[in-house]
C-alpha cells in the first residue's frame, strides 16, 4: 500500500436542488499526510466531507478509500476513516466511556481490543479524567475532545475533521491544533477549515475550495517559492526606487504609495533588520516594518475575492 | 454482532430519559385501573359473565384494552429514534461507521422491542396473578399475549419508519399515531363497499386480527399480517435513509 493513495476523490459533482454545492473536484491524498481544506463559508467544504465519508451521495464521480469504493463497498470503505462533522455527533445522555465503548463497536473493534483502544484515545484527546462523567454536562471544548476521541477511537488510516475549532475559546484553539499535529505523526488527516493559520501551522499540504470548485492543490512548503518573504516597509524620506533595490538581498520593490514599499527579500529576519539598518544609516527615516500575513494569505484573498459568497450555507 | 449492539445501545439510552419511566408508569397504572374493573364486575354479576369465562373476560379484556392504550404511547417511544439522530447530527456518526443501513434500522428495532417486551412483561403480571386463585385458558391466555406483542411490534415497525420522515420528533409521532390510527379502523372504510372491498379492509386492519388472537384464535394468517407489516415498515426505514443520503 506503500506510496498508493490513501483517499482518491475522483470528478465528484454534487448538488442540492438547483444549487451545484461540489463541481467537478479531484483529489488524492497519499497516507501520512496533513491536508488542509481551506475556503470561505459555503464553499462546499462540508459536503466534499460528507461525500468522501459516505454520509452523503454524489451525483456524480466516485471515491475510493484504500482503494474501496464507497458507494460499492462501504463496510471496507468506511473501516478506515474517522470522522467529526462540524457537529459533535455525540450522545449527551451517555458518559464518555459509554460513548466511546459505543463508537468503538460501531467501528468493529474487536472486543479483546476495544479497552485499550478506549483508554488510549480518551488519552490522547486529554479526557483520561473524563471518563465516567456525562456528556451532556461537559463544556463545549470537552464535548470537541469527545467528538475527536470518538474519531479515532479504531486508529482509521485516515481522520477527517469538519472545522474542529469553531466556537471554541482561544486556548481550547490551540490545544486541539496541538492534538491536531499530534494525529499528523502517525494518522492522515483532513481538516477543514476557514481560518488560515490554522493550515499553516498543522498541515502538509493546502486545498483551497470555492464556489464548489477546487482552485488550488499544492504542498505548502513550495508555496511562495521557499526563502522569499516579503515585508512592508514605511520610508519618511524614501530614496528613488534603484537604491532599494541594491540593498543586500532584496529581491524586487514594489512601491504602494509615496512612502510605503513591498519589499520582496531572500534570506531570514536578519537580512530585514539589516535593510532597516541600512535605511537608517542613509537617512531615509524608517518608521514602520509590518511583515506581510504570508502568501498563503495572499493566494487565498486573490483566489477568492470578487466572489460574492454563497447565499447557501456549506452544511445540511 | 453489531446489530445487536445498537439494541443495547438504544434500550440503555431510553431509560436514560424520564420518559421511559413515565410511559412504563403510566401504562401500568391505566392497565390497573382497567384490570380492576373488569375484575370486579366479573366478581359481582355472574350473569354478565353468562357462561363465558373468567379468562375472556377479565384477560382478554385487559390485553383489548392494553392495545388501545400501546396505540397511544407507541408513538412516543417511536419518535426519536431517527428524527433526534438527523437533528443531532449523530446520524451522521451512525452513516460513516462501516454498519450497513440494514442494521442500523434493525438494531434500532430491536431495542425498542425490548422496551416493549418490559413494558409487556410488566402488563402480564396482573392478569397471570390471578392463577393464584383460579385456573385460565392457558390456549386464550398465550394466543392474546402473542398477539398484544405482535400488535406492539407493528406500532414500533411504523412509528420507526415516521420517525425517518422528519428532524422533528414532535411530528413525526403525530404521522406516526395517524397512521396507526388508520390502520386501526380501516375496517370501517370497507362496510360501504362490496362485499369484496370490505373483505380486503378488514384485513388490512390492525383491529380485526388482534381481536381474532384475543379470541384465543390462533391462525397463521393473523400472524403473517403483523410479519408483513413490520417487514414493509421497516424495508420503507431503510428505503427512506437511502435516500435521505441521496436527496438531502
Amino acid at each position: 500500500m506503500e506510496g498508493e493513495a490513501l483517499i482518491a476523490v475522483e470528478r465528484v459533482s454534487r448538488w442540492y436542488g438547483r444549487h451545484l454545492a461540489v463541481d467537478d473536484v479531484s483529489f488524492s491524498m497519499r497516507r501520512g499526510e496533513v491536508l488542509g481544506f481551506l475556503g470561505p463559508n459555503g464553499a462546499g467544504k462540508t459536503t466534499t466531507m460528507r461525500i468522501l465519508c459516505g454520509v452523503l451521495a454524489a451525483n456524480s464521480g466516485r471515491v475510493l478509500i484504500a482503494s474501496r469504493d464507497i458507494v460499492e463497498d462501504p463496510k471496507a470503505a468506511k473501516a478506515h476513516i474517522g470522522y467529526l462533522p462540524e457537529q459533535p455527533p455525540i450522545y449527551p445522555d451517555l458518559t464518555v466511556d459509554q460513548y466511546l465503548d459505543y463508537c468503538a463497536r460501531l467501528r468493529g473493534v474487536p472486543r479483546t481490543r476495544r479497552k485499550s483502544a478506549i483508554a488510549n484515545s480518551r488519552e490522547r484527546c486529554g479526557l483520561a479524567d473524563a471518563g465516567s462523567r456525562l456528556i451532556g454536562n461537559l463544556s463545549r471544548g470537552y464535548q470537541q475532545r469527545v467528538g475527536i476521541a470518538q474519531a479515532i477511537v479504531h486508529s482509521p488510516a485516515a481522520v477527517i475533521l469538519d472545522e474542529p475549532t469553531t466556537g471554541l475559546d482561544p486556548r481550547q484553539i490551540v490545544e486541539i491544533r496541538e492534538l491536531i499535529t499530534e494525529l499528523g505523526d502517525d494518522h492522515s488527516v483532513i481538516l477543514s477549515t476557514h481560518i488560515l493559520s490554522e493550515v499553516q501551522t498543522t498541515c502538509d499540504r493546502v486545498l483551497i475550495i470555492n464556489r464548489g470548485r477546487l482552485l488550488l492543490d499544492q504542498a505548502l512548503d513550495t508555496l511562495g517559492g521557499g526563502d522569499r518573504r516579503q515585508f512592508t516597509l514605511a520610508l519618511r524620506s524614501p530614496p528613488v526606487p534603484e537604491e532599494l533595490d541594491a540593498a543586500t538581498g532584496v529581491v524586487s520593490v514594489q512601491a504602494l504609495d509615496g512612502h510605503r514599499f513591498r519589499i520582496t527579500f531572500i534570506g531570514d529576519d536578519g537580512a530585514a533588520a539589516g535593510l532597516v539598518e541600512h535605511a537608517a544609516k542613509s537617512g531615509w527615516g524608517p518608521y514602520e516594518l509590518v511583515p506581510d500575513a504570508g502568501t498563503l494569505e495572499e493566494i487565498f484573498l486573490r483566489m477568492t475575492s470578487g466572489d460574492e459568497p454563497q447565499a447557501a450555507g456549506d452544511a445540511s | 454482532m453489531i446489530m445487536l449492539d445498537i439494541a443495547r445501545v438504544e434500550f440503555r439510552r431510553m431509560f436514560q430519559l424520564p420518559l421511559a419511566w413515565v410511559i412504563l408508569a403510566a401504562v401500568q397504572f391505566l392497565l390497573a385501573i382497567f384490570f380492576y374493573v373488569l375484575l370486579s364486575r366479573y366478581l359481582e354479576s355472574a350473569q354478565l359473565a353468562a357462561g363465558r369465562g373468567m379468562t375472556e373476560i377479565v384477560v382478554a379484556g385487559t390485553l383489548q384494552i392494553g392495545g388501545i392504550v400501546m396505540l397511544l404511547v407507541s408513538p412516543f417511544i417511536t419518535m426519536r429514534l431517527f428524527s433526534e439522530e438527523r437533528r443531532s447530527g449523530t446520524l451522521d456518526l451512525l452513516l460513516s461507521s462501516p454498519v450497513s443501513l440494514v442494521e442500523l434500522v434493525l438494531g434500532k428495532f430491536l431495542g425498542v422491542l425490548l422496551f416493549q417486551g418490559v413494558m409487556l412483561a410488566m402488563a402480564a403480571l396482573m392478569p397471570l396473578s390471578l392463577l393464584a386463585g383460579t385456573s385460565l385458558d392457558a390456549g386464550q391466555l398465550a394466543a392474546g399475549f402473542l398477539g398484544l406483542g405482535l400488535l406492539m411490534a407493528a406500532f414500533t415497525a411504523v412509528g420507526l419508519f415516521a420517525s425517518t420522515l422528519t428532524e422533528q420528533p414532535a411530528v413525526a409521532a403525530v404521522t406516526s399515531f395517524s397512521a396507526l390510527f388508520l390502520l386501526w379502523i380501516i375496517h370501517i372504510a370497507g362496510h360501504a363497499g362490496s362485499e369484496h372491498m370490505a373483505a380486503i379492509f378488514a384485513y388490512l386492519s390492525l383491529l380485526r386480527h388482534f381481536d381474532r388472537l384475543l379470541d384465543g384464535y390462533f391462525s397463521s394468517v393473523d400472524v403473517a399480517y403483523y410479519l408483513i407489516l413490520v417487514g414493509t415498515f421497516l424495508a420503507l426505514a431503510v428505503w427512506r435513509l437511502d435516500s435521505v443520503r441521496t436527496w438531502r
